[in-house]
């Protein structure tokens, strides 16, 4: 828009030299004020992009060597060099899994209550609770669910699950073995503790978003309050609840120290949800310090690309979504 | 009649259901802060003493405290702030007020969301090829680094979007008595803005705080006391992961008295920035 109030010309002809050259001092300023902040955004840029490089770059040996089937192994062989990420993969998703079938419901129930039920003097307070649940750090999560959270299920739980669930064909297979505590059910329900406050505070400003007046009219036309909020708002919210949602799904499959405190780190792919597994993050979290060899090291960047990847969609498509939702209101 | 009645008193029914499960999962979530904070409270509090802020991290078996890695801790912070908050407030600034509706800021902020939630570990993976790799050793000036490309996102996204909430007519009033657009940025702006843009400092703080994942290899760990940047530097997360995974009681014991103090600090931040959000609202 403006550069400056004055034009050059002007100034040189009304005033004397003295006042030209602070004026042309301030203009040379701001050009370069203005250039400095175009070059920190761009820096922005160059982040993500380097980001990308870098991991590239330091997985091509690995990607070389072991080509597609890295990606479709289970071995995990630091002592023959033979590196598959299927059991890394396989444990990331089912982890992140778990945890958004725990957080998914009990996420959006208490947005609905912090939005349709709860007394209005009480809403900040519960939804500051909420969120600072969010703002404790992972390895809070990771130290409480080793010493605390997982010996607590090995004894409750996981026992329970094994002398019901592990009865009932079909399923038998997911809840074998002994309770050790510690695996990938544990994993995945500290992940959907983690990921709750994220599902809940967006699920509470889409649902706050929705037109009072779409809701009044349920309500006069006889609608109880779980009817309005099934069939008005829920609807109404769809698309920012995917949004807040993926945008969780973004956080679980990520998510690095809590999951390294508690998953076991075993390179296996296996149907039961009580062994210990392996996630990406915790792969690199736990390896890669005492990975000698450039071939391991690598296999690990690769787990990094790979676990990049996924997240970069996931979150990419979190934010479309969340985008769309945001036009329409505004 | 009858049939009318039972399907009243089935919906009457469902609406009882979810409103106490809505009801219960609400207590459920407030529970798992309850059980969190009082595992903390319980485990690290005996441990919380003055040796704690004075002394070094001990050999298994010996007491001790966590001087260096609070040292290393607050080194750290200090360092990534000094590099991410400048250029996370200026690329802000080029969002808000000069590129507005600029193709770059729109795509800026969209790379900008995918960094803000992006996993923190890669970020790790990231700065060791840049940095640590290179350099050919662990320093805590890469963990400086890496913690800054955590901080930067956050303070981009404040500051734009505490700029882009500073009414027009204030700029056009310091247009009008002729300050160059700069000037009535640093001055005018920011000074209107100042409530949110320190929120989201104070945000990024509590973010990295607890941040152990890009750290684990960049700025490793340290034993003993070290002010050398350039050299691996203990830090309080760090720490915690490694004495909590270690078999002696000691150390398990140290891990939760640490994580306490990360606990309570980094609480006490998102609290105070909350506050500065509330009050900042009001006129």
């Amino acid at each position: 828009m403006v550069d400056l109030a004055l034009p050059k010309g002007l100034v040189v002809s009304v005033a004397g030299t003295a006042r030209a050259r602070v004026l042309d001092r301030l203009r040379v300023g701001d050009a370069a004020f203005r250039q400095l902040t175009r070059a920190a955004a761009i820096v922005v840029l160059l982040l993500l992009s380097g980001v990308i490089v870098a991991l590239a770059v330091g997985s091509l040996p690995a990607l070389q060597t072991f080509g597609f089937g890295f990606f479709t192994t289970d071995k995990w062989n630091p002592v023959t060099e033979k590196f598959g990420a299927l059991a890394a993969i396989y444990g990331t998703l089912v982890t992140s899994l778990i945890g958004m079938l725990i957080a998914v419901p009990v996420g959006l129930m208490i947005a609905f209550f912090l939005t349709e039920l709860c007394p209005q003097w009480l809403r900040r307070p519960i939804g500051i609770a909420i969120e600072l649940l969010a703002g404790i750090p992972s390895i809070i999560y990771g130290i409480w669910g080793l010493f605390l959270f997982a010996p607590f299920l090995q004894e409750t739980l996981q026992p329970l699950l094994i002398n019901t669930l592990g009865n009932v064909p079909g399923i038998a297979p997911l809840f074998a073995g002994p309770p050790y505590g510690i695996g990938v059910l544990t994993a995945g329900l500290i992940l959907g503790i983690m990921v709750l406050p994220f599902v809940t505070s967006i699920s509470r400003d889409v649902f706050e978003a929705v037109p009072a007046v779409l809701k009044e009219a349920a309500y006069g036309v006889g609608c109880t309050t779980w009817e309005v909020v099934r069939y008005v708002v829920l609807p109404y919210a769809r698309v920012g609840v995917i949004g807040g949602v993926m945008l969780g799904l973004g956080r679980a499959l990520g998510e690095t120290m809590a999951v390294t405190f508690v998953i076991g780190n075993a390179h296996r792919v296996q149907a039961s949800l009580l062994a210990p597994g392996t996630t990406i993050s915790a792969t690199i979290a736990n390896e890669f310090t005492e990975a000698v060899g450039d071939l391991y090291t690598s296999s690990l960047i690769a787990l990094g690309l790979i676990l990049f990847v996924i997240t970069f969609i996931v979150l990419a498509l979190a934010r479309y979504m969340l985008l769309r939702i945001e036009r329409r209101i505004g | 009649m009858s049939f009318l009645d039972s399907r009243y008193r089935a919906r009457r029914r469902n609406n009882a259901v979810a409103m106490a499960l809505s009801v219960g999962a609400t207590v459920f979530g407030l529970g798992w802060l309850v059980l969190i904070l009082g595992a903390l409270l319980w485990q690290g509090f005996s441990g919380l003493s003055l040796s704690v802020f004075t002394e070094m991290t001990p050999p298994p078996g010996a007491s001790g405290g966590l001087l260096n890695p609070i040292f290393g801790s607050i080194t750290l912070t200090a360092l990534a702030l000094l590099i991410g908050t400048p250029i996370g407030i200026l690329a802000g600034t080029y969002m808000a007020e000069y590129g507005r509706y600029h193709r770059l800021s729109t795509v800026v902020r969209f790379i900008n969301d995918i960094l803000l939630s992006a996993p923190s570990i890669v970020v790790g993976l990231f700065i060791y090829e840049v940095m640590v790799a290179p350099m050919g050793h662990f320093s805590g000036l890469a963990g400086g680094v890496a913690l800054a490309v955590i901080v930067i996102p956050v303070v981009v996204r404040t500051t734009e979007d505490m700029l882009t909430l500073v009414p027009n007519s204030l700029r056009e009033a310091a247009t009008s008595i002729g300050l160059p657009r700069s000037m009535s940025i640093t001055h005018i702006c920011y000074r209107a803005a100042r409530a949110g843009m320190v929120t989201g400092v104070l945000l990024a703080v509590a973010r990295i705080s607890g941040e152990t994942a890009p750290l684990l290899f960049t700025s490793l760990n340290n034993q003993f006391w070290s002010t050398n940047l350039n050299g691996p530097l203990a830090s309080l997360p760090v720490v915690i992961f490694q004495f909590a995974l270690s078999p002696y009681k000691d150390w398990q014991s140290l891990a939760w008295t640490g994580a306490l103090i990360i606990t309570l600090a980094v609480l006490a931040l998102s609290i105070t920035a909350r506050s500065l959000i509330a009050t900042g609202k009001q006129p």
